[in-house]
């Protein structure tokens, strides 16, 4: 038991992350610190890709030892990559390497994430300039404050009229 | 018809059609920026919808003819399942062409709102970002690859966020609306990306034909169960799945009026699209696990939708936020429908769906009317406007009949093919609570059109006038849409049937 759960540390560390990146949107009123949450959930997926794309041994994907391509010669000028290995007969790689594929996905998640980050960061900004708080209960007492008001106001009016 | 069309189409167009109905779009943007006058950025914003709208007809046209209804373009000439496709067949097409032609009809009303709502010097911006927006939901359509979905999702996610703070101008709520809607939004597209990793662990590829192909043999795989699970709540968060949808009042409500009426009728509906083809195409009803989650789920849900907020919609005192209860109730219709995982049931579904955006577009698009020249949307702001008012609020009375399913009108077609489905499967509760919630929708409706028609205005000394033409006309082809559809509705009905039996069809 303790060694299935020590085994599989990497995913122990990314459910905590996801939890704590979670709990601090849901439970801290401060706009500032939701977003942080929101960039420690994000980070925990990003881990996940890459810990699914690891393989224990494997080596970062560029052809290397018994599968470097004879061919090659100094000039490069030979197909390159996986092509010059199959162009060679061999069928499949010697080597293990890692799978480059989810690093390329979470490069693009990344991207996301820093543009949802800036333009929540910019909202916060928008929101200081017109309510004087990034405290999220505060900005709703404000607008219940408004709103009631309002309310008030038209029932004077109703009454006077 | 449909050969005429496809033999005056240059061969360019037809040939690249699904990559050109996203591309243009999205190079357009960018050129929205640059050009300081928020007049031509309107012009150039008409053109890319438009051109979008001809785009998407062109597809809609080609799956019609060719055999199997599919078309797979390779993005850079790289093969699925390496590389990126976008897949077409009748589901998908139906909705690119909803989007488009939203597309266009709100592009085209939105100059006098977005020049009483929008900084003259963010205008050109503001067309930016919608055309952004229009990209993402366009991609999310078209896309044959989960990942690439993700990536449009986020696209058109984040230009809406940007779209609807911008309300603030008029009301400051928009920005913690928006700020709301940031976080859930991000949640959800971040689970639905956790989905489509458990998915890629599972079946080592990402094109969604090709994750259909492995999956049945992965029945019972508590991977793919995970992945099943996180995409659902993902994508229920982005197409506001009751009771996942609390981003959706504020944001509707504070919005700019021309954002409200482009998102209500795109947004939420291109995220249920991506449901139903999870649901359908790559998942599949045979595996046990998601038949239970249609009755132990999406049936509940799609119900609790329907009846919870047509009861908050009665209890609302801002028209807009009225209107987004009521769309929160419509996505339970769509969801009842798909949940039956029947032929009738889907296609019912997707009817609504589309009868759906009608319906609301017009309904915004008269609201709007009413902020543009009254500067109120609550329900006492409407008191006594079908005086002064006559030709917005009459297409608003049609949209509302619509929206209430009375006969002879498009949603009355939808909430028929609806309760046929539910009957079919015995399931007469079901249909009783659809019935309910339609008298719901008269309550809720009823109290704005008594307001309207029958109220004396609440300010007379403010000035009542008609809503001017560019928002008249596209309100109008809306409102005469509702009645058509509602009397001749074989174009839709056959779209929606075609779309459900590609979709059924196409996952055995």
């Amino acid at each position: 038991m303790t060694e299935f759960i020590i085994e599989r540390a990497n995913y122990w560390a990314i459910i905590a992350l996801m939890m704590v990146g979670l709990y601090i949107i849901f439970a801290s009123q401060n706009l500032i610190k939701r977003l942080v949450g929101l960039s420690i959930f994000q980070t925990s997926v990003f881990l996940f890709y890459i810990t699914l794309s690891k393989i224990a041994g494997g080596s970062a994907p560029i052809l290397y030892g018994r599968d470097y391509p004879k061919s090659y010669g100094d000039d490069h000028s030979a197909a390159p990559g996986y092509d010059a290995v199959l162009a060679a007969g061999e069928v499949g790689v010697k080597e293990v390497y890692s799978n480059p594929l989810p690093h390329v996905l979470i490069l693009t998640a990344i991207v996301v994430g820093v543009s949802t980050l800036a333009v929540g960061l910019a909202l916060v900004v928008r929101i200081r300039e017109s309510y004087g708080t990034i405290e999220a209960d505060e900005v709703r007492d404000i607008d219940m404050g408004v709103a009631a008001a309002e309310e008030d106001e038209d029932a004077a009016q109703r009454a006077s009229a | 018809m449909i050969e005429l069309f496809l033999t005056l189409a240059p061969d360019w167009a037809l040939r690249h059609a699904a990559p050109l109905l996203v591309v243009i779009p999205m190079m357009c943007a960018p050129l929205c920026v640059f050009i300081p006058s928020g007049r031509i950025a309107w012009f150039i914003s008409i053109l890319a919808s438009a051109l979008s709208l001809f785009m998407a007809l062109l597809l809609l046209a080609q799956v019609q003819t060719v055999p199997g209804g599919q078309i797979s373009y390779e993005l850079g000439g790289w093969e699925p399942p390496l590389g990126i496709e976008f897949a077409v067949d009748a589901l998908n097409a139906t909705i690119l062409l909803l989007v488009a032609a939203f597309g266009v009809l709100a592009v085209v009303f939105s100059w006098p709102t977005v020049a009483a709502e929008v900084r003259a010097e963010k205008r050109a911006m503001f067309y930016g970002a919608y055309l952004v927006c229009f990209t993402g939901l366009a991609g999310v359509a078209i896309t044959g690859d989960a990942f690439n979905m993700f990536v449009f999702l986020e696209i058109s996610s984040i230009a809406t966020y940007v779209l609807v703070a911008l309300g603030a101008s008029r009301d400051r709520r928009a920005l913690p609306a928006a700020f709301n809607y940031l976080v859930m939004g991000t949640i959800g597209a971040t689970f639905f990306v956790i989905g489509v990793g458990f998915l890629y662990a599972a079946t080592g590829t990402l094109n969604m034909a090709d994750i259909a192909t492995r999956l049945p043999e992965l029945e019972g795989s508590r991977t793919v169960q995970a992945a099943f699970a996180f995409i659902i709540v993902g994508l229920g968060l982005k197409a506001a799945m009751w009771p996942l949808h609390q981003w959706l009042p504020n944001a509707y409500a504070y919005s700019p009026s021309f954002v409200v009426v482009f998102l209500s009728a795109t947004a939420t509906k291109v995220a249920l699209y991506a449901l139903i083809r999870f649901l359908f195409t790559v998942f599949s009803p045979e595996f046990a696990f998601e038949g239970a989650s249609f009755g132990m789920l999406f049936m509940p849900l799609g119900i609790a939708a329907m009846v919870v907020c047509s009861f908050q919609a009665v209890f609302q005192t801002d028209v807009r936020r009225t209107l987004a209860y009521s769309s929160v109730a419509q996505v339970g219709y769509m969801l009842l429908g798909l949940s039956l995982g029947t032929a009738i049931g889907l296609s019912a579904g997707l009817l609504h769906l589309v009868n759906h955006a009608l319906m609301k577009g017009a309904l915004f698009m008269a609201v709007a009317g009413v902020v543009l020249t009254y500067q109120g949307t609550t329900l006492r702001d409407f008191a006594g406007l079908g005086r002064s008012a006559p030709w917005t609020m009459t297409a608003f009375a049609i949209a509302a009949l619509s929206l209430i399913g009375v006969p002879l009108t498009a949603g009355f077609q939808s909430k028929f093919a609806l309760l046929v489905a539910v009957q079919d499967q015995g399931l007469w509760w079901a249909a009783l609570l659809i019935v309910f919630a339609s008298v719901l929708a008269v309550i809720y409706m009823g109290r704005i059109m008594e307001a309207v028609f029958f109220k004396p205005p609440h300010n007379p000394q403010k000035i009542h006038k008609e809503a001017p033409i560019t928002i008249l006309v596209p309100l109008w082809i809306l409102a005469l849409a509702n009645l058509y559809f509602g009397i001749d509705a074989s174009f839709p009905i056959g779209l929606a049937d075609s779309a459900a039996s590609a979709v059924l069809g196409g996952g055995s």
